[in-house]
């Protein structure tokens, strides 16, 4: 349940209400509500009052700013590159320096300032495209497969189905990026989190509620919706729509064809496999801990490469759908 | 190489069985000669190199990738192609140009077990990770992304707007990569013939007959036995014989292709000797003895004891260099009569015809079907020629009625196709005792038809409402609902924790006014079984 920072006495994404919580990212598994003092950026913070309704106890930094926290610790955020607000958090004590990744990749994304490595005595990463069959290729070919499944089908509509937070802003803005000026169309529950983004200074365009409009108006159109409302009784009321999905996981044929999806769309917002290992290397800590994905492979690898390197067992993060 | 990656990916991701076909024929229309023959014969297992193993991808991939790290992807991932597809490191420098399919199947053919690997891996470097794996999968011969040859066949057909049953009787005899079919289909030549090859001629097919009453005058009565549907085909000193979908499936019966030495094609019903279907006289053993045969490359000599194969004749279609099917059903009929005789009694008999003098005759002879074990009663057009398919008016299959019985649903999944998101595929159960004395409900049978649109849609609902467990797509209900269950026959099985396997179980009503402990118990059941 998170990672405890002992002379602190506080939390890194704890999975339950804690007295101080220090929160990389705003996806639910990592930002929990209820705790006495949440420290996060400030885009983490209003993502967490927009799905919590209270800012109670929230302390912004900003990137690059650190603050002194109880037992002579200290803790500076710098960006994750992973969704807008995302951070890794720097610890310091008594000499000794700590990274906490969070989640991060390290491919441009227009929606969040890019990943900085930091030097660090332990470096503590994710795992969860930690297998080396994993390599993201890069968004602009997939965006490409997505305008070209569209202009191959003026009769059905392309339903993508993204992470409520982040990954349905990216793709988006990464429509935009590719000169893609049509309306978007989202599902109820992606609504709120795209203005949201938008009031924090990140353009996603001309978005419209799929919400009530007859099936037609959506036909040669592009709409995102949960993944979980793919395969549902919601999607009945789209134009036969090409089910797509934009996860990293789709790099594995099984896992798309489980999930019934017609386009995959090789498109995460973690590390892939050659960005992990290039990332550790890069950063040449004196030791790697690594939590949630797959620990085994990388540990291998870190084995292989004679890199001193740990798993921590943490529950509670889920990665499915990314 | 790219174009048929490619086909090979967008056939993994459609689920529908039209847009697979488009996708096939757009394929077969617009690549060339021979590479289309060739991916054609990839995706109906028609390709084979003796050179390359999965052990050979296996050893491959550990000369270039940890050994600890391919296992750990292999393990996650499920598939060795697929997983050696995405490891393979990229060339050093640049990646020379993909080779043709026809490239592909001219390297492979031509290395052996030394030159296998190096000819491989020169292959894979030269291709993108999609193409990797539409290339491994060519090269070991697993293709298993859901294209039969029947759908093979169908999307020939619909490139170049000819008939399937064309397509069929001219692709048997042809090897890929099958020029000469693809001159007749896309350039009008000539069809290709081949009298000298055992071939395979589409089947007549039978109507189920509803609520017609036939004149018995016009039309003659079999039995209709529970077998599998063969054609027998001696041509030229060979024997093969093909199943209903036109597979080859001579090897699984090794004791009947050399019992036919008389050049003919000939129709029947493959069984296993017996007495379970119309006692001593019927001399046929249960489907599920018959499955005990099914599928097997190689036969064991305890098997061929235990489990003696026969065909049933019925239909006589080349007999000696005469085509007789333009022939009416009783002068073929005559031809068969005088040929069971010259065969192996031990292999063949002859499909007897029931005498009644009318219908309601029939009507009561078909009665006694159950008590026989038999399926039905088959009706054939006395005037109608061998034709292939199912025409109206000539053949109508006359089935006993179906045994019912009141289960208890237990599991749900969603379907697939048009039924996706909806929960349509359903797993029922009969009580193993008193429920009232703590008795327990097993699983008995599956079933994903017999219910109309609306129903379809209620019992969604009902299954999302009444979910208490949840294992991946399978939902496990509360077991409060109650299905009547048509199914056509009840069998002893070891798979299943009852100790029971129905055929062809269907849901025949919803009986939601009835409570779950008033349904069937597995006992009931049990006394149907006939084997």
């Amino acid at each position: 349940m998170g990672i405890r920072v002992l002379p602190a006495d506080c939390w890194i994404d704890p999975a339950r209400p804690v007295d101080t919580a220090l929160v990389t990212h705003g996806h639910a598994d990592h930002a929990r509500g209820g705790h006495g003092t949440t420290i996060a950026t400030p885009q983490t913070l209003a993502i967490m009052q927009l799905r919590y309704q209270t800012d109670a106890g929230a302390v912004p930094v900003a990137y690059g700013e650190t603050i002194d926290l109880p037992g002579g610790v200290t803790a500076t955020y710098q960006p994750a590159g992973h969704v807008l607000g995302s951070a890794q958090i720097l610890l310091e004590h008594a000499g000794e320096r700590v990274v906490v990744t969070g989640d991060y990749k390290r491919r441009s994304d227009p929606t969040c300032p890019a990943f900085e490595p930091i030097a660090c005595d332990v470096f503590i990463t994710e795992a969860t495209f930690g297998l080396p069959i994993f390599h993201h290729p890069p968004i602009g070919d997939e965006i490409a497969k997505l305008l070209a499944a569209r202009e191959a089908n003026p009769d059905r509509c392309v339903l993508i189905g993204a992470y409520a937070l982040g990954k349905a802003q990216r793709v988006i803005a990464e429509l935009r990026l590719a000169g893609y000026g049509e309306p978007i169309y989202l599902h109820g529950a992606l609504e709120r989190m795209c203005r949201l983004y938008e009031e924090l200074g990140v353009g996603l365009g001309d978005l419209r509620p799929i919400a009530g409009l007859p099936k037609a108006a959506l036909q040669g159109q592009i709409a995102l919706c949960p993944p979980s409302a793919l395969s549902d009784r919601w999607s009945r009321r789209l134009p036969d729509p090409i089910t797509a999905m934009a996860s990293g996981w789709m790099r594995v044929r099984q896992r798309a064809r489980q999930r019934n999806v017609e386009l995959p769309l090789i498109i995460s917002d973690h590390a892939d496999w050659s960005e992990l290992t290039r990332t550790i290397a890069e950063v040449d800590p004196a030791e790697t801990w690594i939590t949630h994905g797959r620990e085994d492979a990388l540990l291998r690898w870190c084995e292989l490469n004679q890199r001193k390197a740990r798993a921590l067992a943490l529950v509670g993060y889920e990665d499915e759908d990314d | 190489m790219d174009r048929f990656a490619a086909l090979i990916d967008a056939l993994v991701f459609t689920p529908s069985r039209n847009a697979k076909l488009a996708l096939l024929a757009t394929y077969l229309r617009d690549t060339p000669d021979p590479d289309r023959g060739w991916a054609l014969a990839a995706l109906t297992d028609g390709l084979n190199f003796p050179a390359i193993k999965a052990s050979t991808i296996r050893a491959l991939l550990m000369e270039r990738v940890d050994p600890v790290l391919f296992q750990i992807s292999r393990d996650y991932v499920g598939d060795t192609a697929e997983t050696a597809s995405l490891l393979w490191p990229d060339p050093l420098g640049e990646r020379g140009p993909p080779p043709t399919v026809s490239e592909v199947v001219a390297e492979l053919s031509a290395a052996n077990r030394n030159t296998g690997p190096r000819v491989l891996a020169g292959l894979l470097d030269r291709l993108d990770s999609s193409g990797r794996y539409a290339l491994l999968k060519l090269a070991t011969g697993a293709m298993r992304i859901g294209i039969s040859a029947r759908l093979a066949k169908t999307a020939f057909a619909q490139a170049f707007d000819v008939s399937v049953d064309d397509v069929e009787e001219y692709w048997h005899g042809q090897a890929p990569p099958y020029l000469p079919l693809f001159a007749w289909a896309a350039h009008g030549a000539e069809p290709p013939r081949a009298d000298d090859l055992p071939l395979f001629r589409p089947f007549m097919l039978a109507h189920p007959l509803e609520d017609l009453e036939l004149d018995l005058a016009d039309y003659a009565a079999e039995w209709k036995w529970d077998g599998i549907r063969v054609q027998l085909v001696h041509v030229a000193g060979e024997t093969r014989i093909y199943s209903r979908s036109g597979d080859d499936i001579t090897a699984t019966f090794p004791e009947l292709a050399p019992a036919l030495a008389i050049p003919a094609a000939l129709d029947g019903e493959l069984l296993v000797r017996g007495s379970h279907q119309g006692g001593n006289e019927g001399g046929a053993a249960s489907f599920n003895a018959l499955q005990q045969r099914l599928g097997r490359k190689t036969v064991s000599k305890a098997m061929l004891a235990d489990y003696p194969a026969f065909v049933r004749l019925y239909d006589v279609l080349v007999l000696e260099g005469e085509d007789h099917r333009p022939r009416p059903w009783n002068e073929r009929r005559g031809v068969l009569e005088a040929l069971v005789p010259r065969l192996d009694p031990q292999c063949f008999d002859l499909s007897a015809t029931i005498e009644a003098k009318d219908f309601a005759e029939l009507a009561g002879i078909r009665e006694r079907a159950r008590d026989d074990a038999i399926e039905g009663v088959m009706l054939k057009r006395r005037d109608s020629p061998y034709v292939t398919g199912r025409k109206t008016g000539l053949w109508y299959k006359w089935k006993r009625d179906p045994l019912l019985i009141d289960c208890v649903l237990m599991y749900a999944q969603r379907g697939s196709g048009k039924r996706s998101s909806f929960y349509s595929d359903f797993t029922f159960g009969c009580w193993n005792g008193d429920p009232d004395a703590g008795a327990e409900i097993l699983p008995v049978g599956k079933a994903y038809f017999g219910f109309t649109d609306e129903e379809l849609k209620w019992l969604d609902r009902h299954i999302r409402q009444h979910t208490v467990n949840r294992f991946g797509p399978v939902r496990e209900t509360d077991k409060s609902l109650v299905f009547e269950v048509a199914f056509d026959s009840v069998h002893h099985s070891k798979r299943h924790k009852s100790g029971v396997a129905m055929r062809f179980p269907r849901i025949n009503r919803i009986r939601a006014d009835k409570p779950a402990h008033e349904a069937d118990r597995l006992d009931t059941l049990k006394a149907l079984i006939r084997d």
